[in-house]
């Protein structure tokens, strides 16, 4: 294990040389999800680079080789039909590198769609995170409080994120941490993601969902979970409680700077849970009642 | 008031005035010019009605390249305003309409139409028929896809272009948060010349089936016949889809169904699968046609036949299946889980190997051959290093753990235009060259053509190159600004000037048409690139009838065993009179009618809309009970046709 980072630390840092200066987002993980991913990413960059660099010098080669002004002029070049074994090591090559390249994406599919590696005996934090045009809303429901367009979370325990939508369908992408997944009107989608250590990121909406859609970011912090608990305490004391009414107003189209209150809006708005075809009115009233009882459970 | 009020452009700017202005002054002139000129007749005559392949080709070709300039400016417009961080030439709304404009224009206006020309010009004198199947069809689709065209155009300045993207995904595209007039149009101006599209698809299919030379077998067909062919299938079966989904969004949109909507069950995911079940398929609509153009002219200039046909063919045939299992690589962060993904990665990455096989091919296919740099075959060598490039990035956005960071970003950005710019756009450009003389009886100057085609690649590589950092360092795609903090800044004014630079390439094709029209000889021949396929067996440019005899095929080099083998093509020399289609002004009419009926719907005008459709039920029934057995081209006419071009020479 430590090996793997130690080989990964030195791609990074050969990629970040090449790139001139910081590194890149994506090439500078910080949590297990995004690390595999900037791994794969690596990994298919250095494969990849071979077939360029195979295809360009054979291109070179038949152009040196080849051109009517290296020829005499009475050069008739041959007919030529396909060799079997030609074809054969053109079809049978790329075969072999795609399907190792399909053995690391199936078996990355499965970790990034997971709790995190090295995390998985931790009690995960269950966070709610919603966006309407063009914010994001942050629901601890554990926790029972709420932000608007700024995110903290705890290193050292895995996240995961529940998205939807009030609006168009957005994508919740924390590069840093991991990559997008979208957030839509009608289902929930989940998103694991843990950090590694301390630190600010940037977070934003990636999909595009009108003309708002640039400016639909939001900070993200990680802090250790002493700390974390801390911020809790001091937001259920100082923060003022979320309302119906309040929420309603939040969720009209616009932008809004940070925002914190106690409860969360999950309690008289639930989210599109269990279903996955839309919400009818006539199932709402039930699931309201559902939700609700979900939410004691949770605080129990 | 209300009523007119829908007719505004929801967000004017001094440009979009100036550009009403431009467009009614065009239009006087060039209205002013026809009567001034006396061309009415001839435009009637000859253009508006004409069913002959050849004019039909040259008409899609004007369009597309018409087409190419209206999303080119839409192009650098965004580059402009993302050059540099807080940029204000644009706001929000503007920069949306532009890109949502620039993607439907490029894909659906630009490069269709562009493949249609070449496939209606080239494919049947390339198997040696005298028309396509179905010549009245095959005006009407021209002028279906014209009229959409068109009809699309109007929309930035009457009632506001659509601002959703040209994936147009609900519920954004629908009622509650695309307000405006604009999704309107993209509903139905897509529907009306998809229409088109799927016509041609059915008559190609027919043409190339029912049409081919004797002699001419299945395994005998030219590599641009072929790759036509295998396009049009993949139509047939793509475009229905595309055809249901438009009319579910805009029974959505105008009458209150709930196909894609938030609420009472509408399912916006399901407008994203039925979208890509159609756009993946259609990416390769596209790649086929122009992998074709590479392979004849690579083995044109290589002075070789092509290595590998039967791989070749294998290959397109698998793509063709393949494309159609692809579609969720497109939404690979919709969050179907990792199983669906992993099907889905494996699949698109399969389609690298076939990709490959072609790559290699063409290389082997240069391997001890006689490489003559002509323009055309500039393009194919410039093709296969830029193309190859867009590959692997392709095959780097389909491992799906990884593309959960690639997605939506500016990597995307490039990695799409990587394929489509040298792989498309690239293989337009050189069959325009190469074909050119075939359709005008001139060549375009070389010179120019070799600096419009390095300019292209220079420009390419710096307007394109940088995305794929800015994409790896966060850059969302669609962003209209970005903060100086971001630093995105310098990366995106080289993309500025890239794409400039591109500008200035595409340009000079118009200085090349220009210059070539005026100074270049006319005095060619029939084979002025030494080719080898039938096509080029007739005269430049090509009598009426295509071929005077029909020719015998022995292989799917007919030309080269001619000139080489000592094969006779023609080996009746008499004469017989030719049975030619009647030129008809029905699909025109019918296809303006289209345009009415489409504006009707996208202002909700109920009583245009109605007596627009029973005009449309008119024109079908009048086609129906019609007797119309064609004409005879006389063996005189034949000769005196024949003599003529002969003399030219």
């Amino acid at each position: 294990m430590k090996r793997k980072w130690m080989a990964l630390s030195i791609i990074f840092a050969i990629a970040t040389f090449l790139t001139g200066c910081e590194p890149l987002l994506v090439l500078d993980p910080k949590g297990p999800q995004a690390a595999r991913q900037a791994q794969d990413i690596m990994l298919s960059i250095g494969i990849m680079s071979i077939i360029v660099l195979v295809v360009f010098a054979m291109l070179i080669f038949v152009l040196f080789k080849y051109r009517a002004s290296k020829q005499s002029p009475d050069y008739e070049p041959p007919h030529m039909e396909g060799n079997i074994w030609v074809e054969a090591i053109c079809v049978g090559i790329p075969v072999i590198i795609v399907a190792y390249l399909s053995f690391v994406s199936v078996q990355s599919n499965y970790i990034v769609e997971a709790t995190p590696q090295g995390y998985e005996e931790k009690e995960p934090l269950v966070i709610y995170a919603s966006s309407s045009n063009w914010k994001w809303h942050f629901s601890y429901p554990e926790e029972n409080i709420e932000t608007v367009n700024y995110l903290y979370i705890p290193t050292d325990r895995p996240l995961e994120f529940k998205l939807y939508s009030h609006g168009p369908i957005t994508s919740f992408w924390i590069p840093q941490l991991g990559g997008q997944k979208y957030a839509m009107s009608d289902m929930i989608t989940t998103l694991h993601l843990a950090a590694d250590a301390p630190g600010e990121f940037m977070g934003r909406n990636a999909n595009f969902s009108g003309k708002g859609f640039a400016e639909n970011t939001f900070e993200v912090t990680a802090m250790s979970p002493t700390e974390f608990v801390e911020w809790v305490d001091e937001v259920q004391e100082t923060a003022k409680p979320l309302t119906e009414e309040k929420f309603d107003e939040l969720i009209e189209p616009g932008h809004l700077g940070r925002m914190t209150f106690t409860g969360t809006h999950l309690d008289f708005m639930p989210p599109p849970e269990g279903h996955n075809h839309g919400s009818s009115h006539a199932d709402e009233s039930i699931e309201d009642s559902h939700s609700e009882h979900e939410g004691d459970h949770s605080n129990h | 008031m209300e009523f007119l009020e829908r007719f505004a452009v929801p967000h004017p700017s001094i440009a979009i005035y100036a550009s009403m202005v431009a467009i009614g002054l065009t239009m006087i002139a060039i209205v002013a010019g026809l009567t001034y000129f006396k061309k009415w007749g001839y435009l009637w005559r000859e253009w508006l009605t004409t069913v002959d392949h050849k004019r039909i080709g040259i008409m899609y070709l004007i369009s597309a390249l018409l087409m190419l300039f209206r999303g080119g400016v839409d192009a650098i417009m965004m580059r402009a305003q993302l050059s540099a961080p807080e940029n204000t030439l644009l706001d929000a709304q503007h920069y949306n309409e532009i890109f949502t404009t620039h993607g439907v224009v490029m894909i659906i206006f630009m490069a269709m139409p562009f493949i249609f020309a070449l496939m209606n010009f080239v494919v049947p004198l390339q198997i040696g028929a005298r028309d396509v199947a179905f010549p009245r069809l095959n005006a009407l689709s021209f002028w279906l896809f014209f009229m959409g065209a068109m009809l699309f155009n109007i929309s930035f300045v009457i009632g506001g272009s659509p601002d959703a993207g040209w994936t147009s995904y609900f519920p954004l595209a629908g009622n509650e948060f695309s307000t405006s007039v604009g999704t309107n149009y993209y509903m139905l101006a897509i529907q009306i010349s998809g229409i088109g599209s799927l016509m041609t698809g059915i008559n190609m299919i027919t043409t190339i089936l029912k049409m081919r030379a004797p002699g001419m077998t299945l395994m005998k067909m030219p590599m641009f016949t072929w790759s036509s062919f295998i396009a049009n299938v993949i139509i047939v079966f793509a475009f229905p889809v595309l055809t249901v989904a438009l009319a579910m969004g805009t029974m959505d949109r105008l009458f209150g169904t709930q196909f894609f909507t938030m609420e009472n069950g509408g399912m916006d995911m399901l407008w994203a699968n039925l979208f890509w079940v159609w756009g993946h398929p259609e990416v390769y609509i596209l790649i086929l046609p122009a992998f074709g153009i590479y392979s004849e002219v690579i083995s044109t200039f290589s002075r070789k036949n092509l290595y590998g046909y039967k791989s070749m063919v294998a290959s397109m045939v698998v793509i063709s299946l393949m494309s159609f299992l692809v579609w969720a690589h497109h939404f690979f962060t919709m969050g179907q889980g990792a199983l669906t993904n992993s099907i889905f990665s494996i699949t698109t990455m399969a389609i690298a190997v076939p990709t490959g096989v072609k790559i290699f091919n063409w290389l082997l296919t240069m391997w001890k051959g006689k490489i003559e740099i002509t323009t055309p075959m500039l393009y194919s060598l410039l093709f296969i290093p830029l193309f190859t490039l867009g590959g692997v990035t392709g095959v780097m956005l389909a491992m799906s753990a990884a593309d959960y960071q690639y997605h939506n970003t500016m990597f995307l950005v490039a990695h799409f235009h990587n394929v489509i710019i040298p792989g498309v756009v690239f293989a337009m450009l050189a069959g325009l060259t190469y074909y050119w003389p075939k359709m005008f009886g001139f060549m375009l100057n070389e010179r120019i053509g070799k600096w419009t085609a390095w300019l292209l690649s220079i420009g390419f590589l710096l307007a394109f190159m940088p995305m794929y950092i800015t994409g790896l360092d966060g850059q969302a795609r669609r962003m209209y600004t970005y903060s100086e903090a971001t630093g995105f800044g310098p990366l995106n004014m080289i993309s500025f000037v890239g794409a400039i630079i591109m500008a200035v390439g595409f340009a000079l094709i118009v200085y090349n048409v220009y210059y070539s029209t005026r100074y270049a000889s006319r005095d060619i021949g029939e084979d002025p690139w030494d080719a080898r396929t039938l096509e080029w067996a007739t005269h430049n440019p090509v009598p009426e009838y295509n071929f005077a005899v029909v020719p015998e095929v022995r292989s799917s080099e007919a030309l080269w065993d001619a000139k080489k083998h000592g094969h006779v093509l023609f080996k009746d020399r008499n004469y017989k009179k030719i049975h030619m289609p009647n030129n008809s002004g029905v699909p025109f009419i019918m296809s303006l009618i289209f345009f009415v009926w489409g504006f009707s719907f996208i202002f909700s005008l109920w009583i245009p809309a109605i007596l627009a459709t029973i005009g449309i039920l008119v024109c079908m029934a009048h086609r129906s009970f019609e007797q119309d057995h064609g004409h005879y081209i006389s063996v005189e006419e034949i000769e005196e046709t024949e003599t003529k071009m002969r003399g030219a020479k």
